[in-house]
């Protein structure tokens, strides 16, 4: 039941990158590519139909954390305290960038709510990255000092950073150069899976342009990933067992590499939907290749007094999980029927539906 | 630790409070949207269907403020009361959940397309995404009352021996005494505000001698459902709560009322008075002897437990703070009834619309159910205290036991500055909606 419920906030958590992703995506793109206005407008127009809806798998996830793996949930939020609610704030930054600059012409008024969105959506994906990359390399459970927990085994603290930026030894700080290096491939990835929704959902003057950003993008994120398996090789002894002990879990590397691999044919596609295929590819098989690296762990201890949290060691009770059951199949149900009768309304290329304001 | 204490309840209570200035307006003007759509399906007048998208309009603008500020309400459980999520996320978690799968995706799903939709569907069907839409932010509404009353009135549960409460039985979530009570006083109380807010922008489209044909209908329709809304508020719902806390927080009960003593013979009602928490009495007290028991157990000499009942360590810990809040709301409630009572009156004799000075008092009106909403929510979480979960968990043993007092305080200010900013905004966008008016702008 713990297996089902980690497999079910895993896809929640996949969703919201593979959707809000694109959002963030199209921030990223809008605030270093978009020059005209009619390219801003439609771009911004792009995320802003949607972004509500797809916040909403976050909110789930968030939810269902908090009900299946509730001492995780607690660990976790309250150790990465600070990040989390700057996290909180470039949401909120992000949100009332994309509502605000429909409302008044004035050049003034809408740049500035064109940088918050650009800004803060730029800022979100270096931030997700991190976040992964601080959960993968994980963190100095009960807060060990000589030798000692200070806190409980499951409660820690993490300090933005530590003095030496170094992701070895027992006290990692939130930034560090590994979590850096998974940001700013989080930021590639997203900003890759941007560009190709723009050309998906609009008409934009710079679509042309776009593929190549693509194809270059790319080749960082593919330079990027050798890069960081090479980082993550350095720091962890053995990174890779649960790949060699269960050879089947290959799949997850495989489904990111051909999304790589696919996402160089960029220029080539006859369908614009393959590129965006493509960097769902991506992002589906990163998250999943990340957690089940480290599975059946969902925050390895750096320090040996304290064991990792596990999703067997934070779950809840058997009959929460299996009662909750019930109402997710009920409710993904319900989902899946908004997202075709949506799908159906809004699908094709949004530059001339009418923005209500 | 008292620091950290006092910086987590004031960063919750700061949040808390302003993220609840939106969906209380969303929740009851997704029903007045509802009705005027219906009445334009109806009559095909056209105004039904200009007044539906116009408050469609406001309603947008709260419902983005509600989504962002109310994402750190989720979060803070997990960031500020790591304890309290630990210990109780098994059950609080389930409806928490729920709220995410069965009202966010609903409501953001149609809110679009009721926006973008209308020449794309057809009016019936435009119709009934409002409709849903409407579900899914009283659907919301349920949900955390579930999760609420839960707080105030724990069922279904089990504790384990490490301290961890988990989950017995489901049903017994919804099916809590606590709930329904207070999710009809709450759903009426946001219908009552959003019904303020549309007879007041109407009222100041015919001051203003603008919008008249919409000015006439906001003020009328206003009135009416702020008057329904106002008396139901008082009773049956107000009433039916008030003995819910009697029956199962004695010690909120008396201190909400102001009842520092016991008396034999009934409890008197309390209309106006200070608590003074060092002799213990009201000072300037003005009351109406034996009122209270016969309200609440409808007998003139039933007794009722004072303060001096309790344990000072049950009793909830800022009892001014709660009194005050209580009788705010009550004094609110009841002028309420008597402001919009006559207006009815007079929209009954048709002079209403011509009658300035009361126009006037309609415009003015809106920050008070604002206030007598927060002031509502004020009492029962303040009457919770000192439990986060009555009568089981202390308030004081569920914050994270890892965040200093200087890293709340820093976000509590970030909070501050941001919501500032917001607030702002907030005003300048709903002022141009109404500036802009009702009717569609020619092309």
């Amino acid at each position: 039941m713990e297996l089902f419920w980690y497999c079910i906030i895993a896809i929640v958590l996949a969703v919201f990158f593979v959707l809000d992703g694109y959002d963030f995506g199209t921030g990223i793109i809008h605030l270093f590519y978009a020059k005209k206005e009619e390219d801003k407008v439609v771009i911004a127009k792009s995320a802003g139909l949607f972004w509500d809806a797809n916040e909403v798998w976050l909110v789930v996830a968030g939810g269902m954390l908090f009900m299946a793996f509730p001492t995780y949930y607690a660990s976790v939020f309250s150790g990465f305290y600070l990040p989390l609610i700057m996290v909180l704030w470039l949401i909120i930054f992000r949100a009332i960038g994309l509502e605000l600059r429909g409302h008044f012409k004035a050049r003034m008024w809408t740049s500035i709510w064109d940088k918050s969105f650009g800004v803060s959506s730029l800022l979100l994906a270096l931030f997700f990255g991190i976040a992964l990359g601080n959960i993968v390399r994980g963190v100095n459970l009960g807060g060990v000092e000589n030798n000692s927990s200070v806190y409980e085994a499951h409660y820690f603290f993490l300090p933005l950073w530590n003095s030496s930026f170094s992701p070895k030894g027992i006290h990692p700080g939130v930034i560090d150069w590994f979590t850096i290096v998974i940001g700013l491939i989080a930021v590639v990835t997203l900003a890759i899976h941007g560009a190709n929704w723009i050309v998906l959902k609009t008409n934009s003057s710079i679509n042309e342009q776009l593929k190549n950003v693509v194809f270059n993008a790319n080749l960082m994120l593919l330079g990027g990933t050798i890069f960081s398996l090479f980082i993550w090789h350095n720091i962890n002894p053995q990174p890779f067992s649960n790949f060699i002990n269960y050879p089947w879990l290959m799949i997850f590397p495989v489904i990111y590499l051909l999304g790589i691999i696919g996402l160089f044919y960029v220029k080539r596609f006859k369908r614009e939907a393959s590129a965006f295929i493509c960097s769902t590819a991506v992002i589906v098989g990163g998250i999943s290749s990340s957690l089940a690296s480290m599975f059946p762990k969902i925050l390895p201890s750096t320090n040996s007094i304290n064991e990792s949290l596990t999703i067997y060691n934070t779950a809840t009770g058997e009959y929460g999980l299996s009662v909750a059951l019930n109402w997710v199949i009920i409710g993904f149900i319900l989902v899946i029927g908004y997202l075709i009768v949506q799908k159906r309304l809004l699908s094709g290329k949004i530059d001339h539906m009418d923005y209500g304001h | 630790m008292e620091d950290m204490l006092f910086y987590d309840r004031v960063q919750f209570a700061f949040t808390i409070t302003f993220h609840y200035i939106f969906p209380q307006l969303t929740m009851g003007l997704s029903l007045m949207i509802v009705y005027f759509k219906w009445k334009f399906l109806r009559t095909e007048l056209v105004k039904y269907n200009d007044a539906a998208k116009f408050f469609m309009k406001i309603f947008a603008i709260n419902f983005t403020m509600g989504v962002v500020t109310g994402i750190p309400m989720e979060f803070q459980f997990g960031t500020n009361w790591a304890k309290f999520s630990e210990l109780t996320g098994s059950i609080i978690g389930q409806t928490l959940a729920m709220e995410g799968m069965f009202s966010f995706f609903l409501e953001s799903s149609f809110l679009a397309l009721f926006i973008f939709g209308e020449k794309l569907m057809g009016q019936k069907l435009h119709f009934l995404t409002g409709v849903l839409v409407f579900i899914g932010s009283w659907a919301s509404g349920y949900l955390i009352l579930a999760t609420n009353a839960w707080m105030q009135h724990p069922v279904g549960y089990e504790i384990l021996d490490n301290g961890k409460f988990v989950l017995t039985n489901f049903s017994n979530l919804f099916s809590n005494p606590w709930l329904l009570p207070a999710f009809l006083h709450n759903q009426v109380a946001s219908l009552l505000t959003s019904a303020v807010v549309v007879a007041s922008i109407g009222a100041f489209y015919l001051l203003r001698n603008t919008h008249l044909a919409h000015g006439k209908l906001f003020v009328k329709t206003g009135v009416v459902f702020g008057f329904i809304a106002s008396v139901l508020l008082a009773f049956p719902t107000g009433d039916w709560n008030a003995k819910n806390v009697a029956k199962y927080q004695p010690a909120a009960f008396a201190a909400m009322e102001g009842i520092f003593h016991t008396e034999e013979a009934g409890a008197e009602i309390v209309l106006v008075g200070q608590p003074n928490m060092v002799e213990k009495k009201l000072d300037n007290k003005i009351a109406v002897p034996n009122v209270l028991s016969f309200l609440t157990y409808q007998k003139w000499d039933k007794q009722i437990p004072g303060m001096d009942q309790f344990d000072e360590s049950e009793l909830p810990d800022n009892i001014p703070a709660l009194y005050y809040s209580y009788h705010i709301m009550v004094g609110l409630g009841t002028i309420f009834i008597a402001i919009l009572g006559f207006s009815l009156f007079f929209l009954w004799r048709k002079k209403l619309f011509t009658l300035r000075p009361l126009l006037w008092v309609l415009l003015c009106l809106v920050p008070f159910p604002y206030i007598a909403n927060l002031t509502g929510w004020y009492v029962a979480e303040l009457g919770r205290q000192p439990y986060l979960v009555y009568g089981l968990l202390r308030t004081s043993d569920g914050i994270s036991p890892t965040v200093s007092s200087g890293n709340t305080l820093f976000t509590l200010l970030g909070f501050i500055a941001l919501y500032l900013l917001l607030g702002l905004l907030f005003l300048l966008l709903v002022g141009k909606t109404i500036h802009g008016g009702p009717q569609p702008k020619k092309h």
